[in-house]
């Protein structure tokens, strides 16, 4: 079995202006995408937006996400998956309404 | 696999256990003699006898010879024989030995070293024994065992086994034919299109990395890189050697065909080049269909696309002249095209409409086909082409399908057809951004307008076209239409 992280890209802006009937059906959304994927499933979260992200680079500390881009990292899921047609079987049912998902094979070290 | 008694006979000997030195090193030594690569297999028939790697010949277990027996051929020990018989199993059978032998290898890169090995090593081993019955049997078996031998010494590439096997093959029972693992693996939708192209040449037609670099006009360097990337993705991401399951596979097996569609259509009409028509190309494509049609005989797409590409380049001989210059379809000598391959895709066609809804492949090749039925280019049917695109549209709305039935529309009398409402059909899709910079939309207008008598809006867009075409040929005959302009005017 392999790891991989599926990385849900979405756009903000359509969170920030979603009512509260649309943001409840995300919500069931992922938990029937997590009650159907249990096996798969390793863990997951949801991220606060960029407007409170805070990057440092070389030291330097300041506000704002990494990359500026119009569909931003939202959250992720870690899966578990023999292969990657069987992670992108899972990851096509991850909600992601207002973007998409990128799927990254985790990198395994050998034992030594 | 062992080298005992009882073996079948088609069956080279396993590698000499413990003299000859790391195999991998070993098949970069002995192909080094040829060159480096296995093109230079294929090109065997000129090297040889001059070039064939002698320092392998030891490595042949003499027990071999007495176990393989020489074809019928009086001459099959001629060095010219072979080497023709070398040159074409690597044509015929590469995918099938190499897709057998990454089974065993567990590793792309490590079979095809194995499979390289194979075939320099059939050139000696062949000249002494004679051709073996079966050549793809003695190559996988040698490459295998190459492969085995290989894996034994060498731990350290054991345990790397990239290649992702559902289950390990057995060594004992006949050598299933594997190739479409190879296939999906090649084709899969997790690799970017232009890597699907370039792994599906190198691994399933054994072209170098330099070939498919020209067949691309990229630098071998860049198309090398890409192989690379290719082949560590498919082991990182752990991309399956398996043939995908029923319910993915219609699919996966649109990417395939989409593969060979691209290989097809960029040899078709070379995108740049002195010459209209990439022969290697649309001759592997078509080798690919067959492939495909053998392996998945059932399929409709298949049988389209084979159909489409049979009747396609059944015109080849008529495209040019014997000046190399452009043939329209419209003035092509009909007698020049090829009946048989046109009888070929018939009923091909008639097979792959079958299936409800048809695939893109089989109506593209049902309009083909209209063409191929017209005895002359007024007979033409462009009423039922124009029905074909409709349906195409229908069921595979793409831009350049809406161009082909504006054109159709063109070419079509009565009610609701000709030029004029060709034109506007032509003018709906200015704006697609998808067609921009397409110069056949360009081209299609100005012949539309040329033949509406509006010479100087015709002038514009064959000059605009002219901007677009890289094609030394195609760019060639737009400037004749220009100077005709001119001439006219």
């Amino acid at each position: 079995m392999s790891k991989y992280l599926v990385l849900i890209y979405e756009d903000e802006a359509s969170y920030a202006t979603a009512d509260a009937e649309t943001l409840n059906g995300v919500l069931a959304d992922h938990m029937a995408f997590i009650a159907d994927n249990k096996d798969a499933v390793l863990s997951g979260e949801p991220l606060m937006p960029t407007t409170t992200a805070t990057s440092i680079r070389e030291g330097v500390v300041t506000d704002g996400a990494f990359a500026e881009t119009k569909e931003a990292l939202g959250g992720y899921y870690l899966i578990e998956a023999p292969d990657i047609d069987a992670a992108l079987a899972v990851a096509k049912q991850v909600p992601a309404r207002f973007g998409g998902v990128e799927v990254r094979p985790v990198m395994v070290f050998e034992q030594p | 696999m062992s080298t005992t008694a009882g073996e079948p006979q088609d069956v080279p000997a396993a590698p000499a256990a413990g003299g000859a030195v790391g195999a991998a090193a070993a098949s970069r030594g002995s192909l080094a003699g040829l060159g480096g690569d296995q093109r230079a297999i294929a090109a065997a028939s000129a090297v040889l006898p001059a070039d064939s790697p002698r320092e392998d010949a030891a490595a042949t277990d003499p027990r071999a010879a007495a176990t393989d027996s020489p074809g019928e051929d009086a001459a099959a020990t001629d060095p010219r024989a072979v080497a023709q018989a070398v040159a074409e199993a690597h044509r015929r059978e590469w995918a099938l030995v190499l897709a057998a032998t990454a089974r065993v290898a567990g590793d792309l890169d490590l079979a095809e070293e194995c499979v390289q090995d194979a075939y320099a090593k059939a050139l000696t081993a062949w000249a002494e024994c004679g051709i073996p019955r079966r050549p793809a049997a003695w190559l996988t078996t040698a490459a295998r065992n190459r492969a085995l031998d290989v894996l034994r010494r060498d731990v350290a590439l054991r345990k790397r086994l990239p290649l992702l096997l559902d289950e390990l093959p057995d060594p004992v029972a006949e050598i299933p034919d594997e190739r479409l693992r190879l296939i999906f693996t090649c084709c899969h939708p997790a690799l970017a299109l232009e890597a699907q192209v370039a792994l599906t040449l190198r691994l399933l037609c054994g072209l170098t990395t330099g070939e498919v670099a020209r067949a691309f006009l990229v630098s071998e360097a860049t198309m090398a890189a890409r192989i690379t990337r290719a082949k560590k993705k498919i082991a990182a991401a752990r991309i399956p050697y398996r043939v995908p399951d029923t319910e993915e596979l219609p699919e996966r097996i649109e990417a395939v065909l989409a593969v060979v569609d691209l290989v097809f259509t960029t040899g078709h009409t070379a995108p740049a080049g002195p010459e209209l028509v990439r022969t290697d190309l649309v001759d592997r494509a078509r080798d690919l269909a067959r492939m495909l049609r053998v392996l998945l005989p059932g399929d409709a797409g298949v049988a389209g696309l084979l159909a489409f590409i049979l009747l396609t380049d059944a015109r080849r001989a008529a495209r040019v002249d014997a000046q190399g210059r452009l043939v329209l379809l419209e003035d092509q000598d009909r007698a020049l095209w090829d009946r048989d391959a046109i009888a070929e895709g018939r009923r091909l066609v008639r097979e792959a409409l079958r299936r409800r809804p048809p695939t893109r492949y089989a109506l593209m090749a049902a309009i083909a086909a209209v063409h191929a039925d017209a005895a002359t280019w007024e007979a033409t049917d462009w009423p039922e082409i124009v029905g074909l695109y409709d349906l195409l549209l229908r069921y595979r709305p793409s831009p350049v399908a809406a161009l082909n039935r504006a054109v159709a529309i063109g070419f079509a009398e009565g009610d609701g057809y000709g030029p004029e409402r060709g034109l506007e059909a032509l003018d709906g899709l200015a704006l697609e951004p998808r067609l921009a910079g397409y110069a056949y939309l360009a081209v299609a207008r100005a012949d539309m307008l040329r033949r509406l008598g509006r010479r100087a809006a015709a002038r514009a867009a064959y000059e605009e076209a002219l901007l677009f075409t890289d094609n030394d040929v195609e760019g060639d005959f737009l400037r004749s239409r220009l100077q005709k302009l001119d001439g006219n005017s």
